[in-house]
């Protein structure tokens, strides 16, 4: 239930300056997702709004109303550690409790919230558990759990699922894209480096890279209209092909970037090239294409691939799909 | 015919591999378990042996076993006249010796809680975040190095009533108005031991201690102030229990440590019945007045006194050192 604002933000540690002034806009009940390699400073970003380090310039906004100086308690918000940050001798129930009952609401009150939320998330059963008797799922959800029962202004989730295996991860985030749609009007803020993760859950992404903003969009305006490089070789599993020289010079660019549905094998013409290396991944295939660039082309196919490895080959990309960008790296 | 079947071999392989272990966990334990019996085991159950005899320095190797006639023994003498009295001697009934348990306990107590408080206090400065922290814990530390005779000595001459700098001081500041002395006066003598004992030991405390919070995870204080918890609230709420098993574990040390004080008193305030100690008076028993078994009985029930306390300490403190507290 906020709009928050950051007017030119920045954060020094000393003399390393790690967030360089970042203006950006987060819309009241938006699900936005920071993303960027580590040391970007996503996490710091976070820390920022949540109020857990002290802007060193610029302003941060909720409602209009600036929130420097409000320690992280009067801002309204919740928070879930990358390692859930549990208090490790209270009980679930406890843990989800705690922040209500220093607050001095009525017991009855905070029963009614804690077992709201535990229903939500289905640990219901675990309240009487130690942190340390639950699964790294279980715990997730707890912290999860202790957000809730805050009933927060703004959520905020540091790298919530890099704990969790593969599996679990899949799980967990529905749990959350759910959780999303069940607290319409709350805004979420979510950190993550894993971009399959930025792409299922935004709204809108911030893509950071060094302490300063490289795009802002939907998932797939940054997929489709990435602004640079940076976005384009970022977001997206497998990587953008991104081809220099001759092979950009025909587009009348410094580089030219292409996904691997956008490439195809072509019976003449193309650009004349060996498969090295094919994952199979059943549905797709991902074949790997020496064409004399910088790195191989990767090129994916629906199903099983009917080329084999050293087969001669040519590949071209799918008319109107090529990404072109300057000598900055900028798109054209 | 069932898939799974055991193969005959299966279990002889494996008691092998469960053999092997166990020897080679023996040939490791060897040498620690011939250590323990040479300096701890053999010594205890001697003293335990001699505190059974009549037995003295000169002539310990021809002590006769007596009972336990060091501890107890009433005899009755029927006079002439017809008249009895009754004469009871040993440990038990020794007004000297309960005067020394006293003193010993008291001391115990009130180092340690006073200890522990104290280095509660330095643990947690030196827990935040400031320059120099490194030099300070280093600093710190000082007084836990020197070797208890030397700073026994250089507190001997502070706390002296006519030269020492400690009179000086609070003269100046009009703090007394006559010189005292500190560690020879009865009234102050036991002061002096608690107060040089914690300035000594509050480091070891502290380091323990700080050992402690640094296991705490940084996020759980996060999690807190995101939670809106006072600091004051944080430290009894969340830091407090758990350290808990750390401390509890300090606490144990220094007061096994305590309780078998020696070498401070002996050397700050020497024959004083006022801080004489069971460690002392058992010494002096068994050395000064050449009563090795009288003194070996005083030993043996400083053990037992010992072994009491960090039993009940632990039993109410649920402190088990697998994991911690319970």
């Amino acid at each position: 239930m906020a709009n928050i604002q950051l007017k030119n933000v920045k954060k020094s540690f000393g003399a390393v300056n790690v967030i360089k002034g970042v203006d950006l806009d987060i819309r009241q009940g938006e699900f936005m997702v920071f993303v960027g390699p580590s040391g970007c400073g996503k996490s710091t970003l976070l820390r920022l709004v949540a109020g857990l380090e002290d802007i060193t310039s610029g302003t941060l906004s909720f409602d209009g109303k600036v929130v420097n100086a409000l320690p992280p308690s009067e801002r309204g918000i919740a928070m879930v550690f990358q390692s859930y940050a549990l208090y490790p001798h209270m009980t679930v129930y406890q843990n989800m409790a705690f922040g209500m009952k220093l607050a001095k609401s009525s017991p009855d009150e905070i029963d009614k919230r804690v077992r709201k939320a535990a229903d939500m998330l289905q640990i219901g059963q675990y309240l009487d558990r130690l942190p340390k008797q639950l699964s790294g799922g279980q715990r997730q959800r707890v912290a999860i759990g202790r957000a809730i029962v805050r009933d927060p202004k703004v959520f905020l989730f540091d790298e919530p699922l890099s704990n969790l295996d593969a599996a679990l991860r899949v799980a967990t985030r529905l749990e959350i894209a759910k959780l999303h749609h069940a607290m319409g009007k709350t805004t979420m803020i979510y950190v993550t480096h894993d971009q399959v993760e930025a792409m299922t859950l935004a709204d809108r992404i911030c893509v950071l890279r060094d302490g300063l903003v490289e795009q802002v969009g939907t998932p797939l305006e940054l997929y489709e209209k990435p602004a640079n490089l940076f976005v384009a070789g970022f977001i997206g599993s497998p990587k953008m092909n991104f081809f220099n020289g001759n092979f950009a010079d025909a587009y009348k660019a410094h580089t030219i970037g292409v996904r691997s549905e956008h490439m195809e094998f072509v019976s003449r013409g193309g650009w004349q090239g060996k498969v090295i290396h094919a994952e199979k991944m059943g549905s797709d295939t991902y074949s790997f294409v020496d064409v004399g660039s910088a790195e191989p082309v990767i090129i994916r196919e629906i199903g099983t691939s009917r080329h084999d490895i050293d087969a001669k080959v040519a590949i071209a990309p799918v008319d109107g799909k090529v990404h072109r960008f300057n000598e900055q790296g900028k798109a054209i | 015919m069932s898939a799974i079947e055991p193969t005959p071999s299966d279990t002889p392989i494996r008691n092998q591999l469960v053999a092997g272990r166990v020897r080679s966990a023996w040939i490791f334990l060897t040498p620690m378990l011939v250590t323990l019996i040479i300096v701890a085991a053999w010594p205890l159950a001697r003293s335990i042996w001699f505190s059974l005899t009549d037995a003295s320095l000169l002539h310990y190797p021809e002590a006769k076993f007596i009972g336990l006639g060091n501890y107890y023994y009433s005899k009755t003498i029927t006079m002439d006249s017809g008249a009895t009295t009754t004469t009871m001697k040993g440990v038990l009934v020794d007004g000297a010796w309960w005067n020394a348990v006293w003193n010993t306990i008291r001391f115990g107590l009130v180092s340690v809680l006073l200890e522990t408080l104290l280095g509660m206090a330095v643990a947690l400065v030196l827990n935040a975040e400031f320059k120099g922290r490194g030099i300070v814990r280093a600093a710190i530390l000082v007084p836990w190095a020197i070797p208890t005779v030397v700073s026994a000595k250089m507190w001997g001459w502070m706390l002296n009533d006519q030269l020492g700098i400690i009179n000086d001081l609070l003269l100046r500041m009009h703090v007394i108005s006559e010189k005292i002395a500190w560690a020879a006066d009865a009234n102050y003598s036991m002061i002096a031991i608690v107060a040089v004992d914690t300035w000594k030991t509050v480091p070891f405390m502290a380091l323990l201690i700080l050992a402690g919070l640094q296991q705490v995870p940084g996020d759980v204080y996060e999690a807190a102030s995101i939670d809106g918890v006072h600091p004051i609230k944080v430290f009894w709420k969340i830091t407090l229990p758990l350290i808990r098993p750390a401390l509890m574990v300090a606490v144990i040390f220094r007061l096994l440590d305590a309780l078998r004080i020696f070498d401070l008193v002996y050397i700050l305030t020497p024959n004083s019945s006022q801080t004489k100690t069971m460690s002392v008076i058992s010494r002096e028993n068994m050395f000064d007045f050449d009563k090795l078994g009288y003194g070996s009985a005083e030993s043996t029930l400083l053990f037992l006194v010992l072994l009491v306390m960090v039993t009940l300490y632990m039993k109410l403190g649920r402190v088990n050192f697998d994991g911690g507290v319970q």
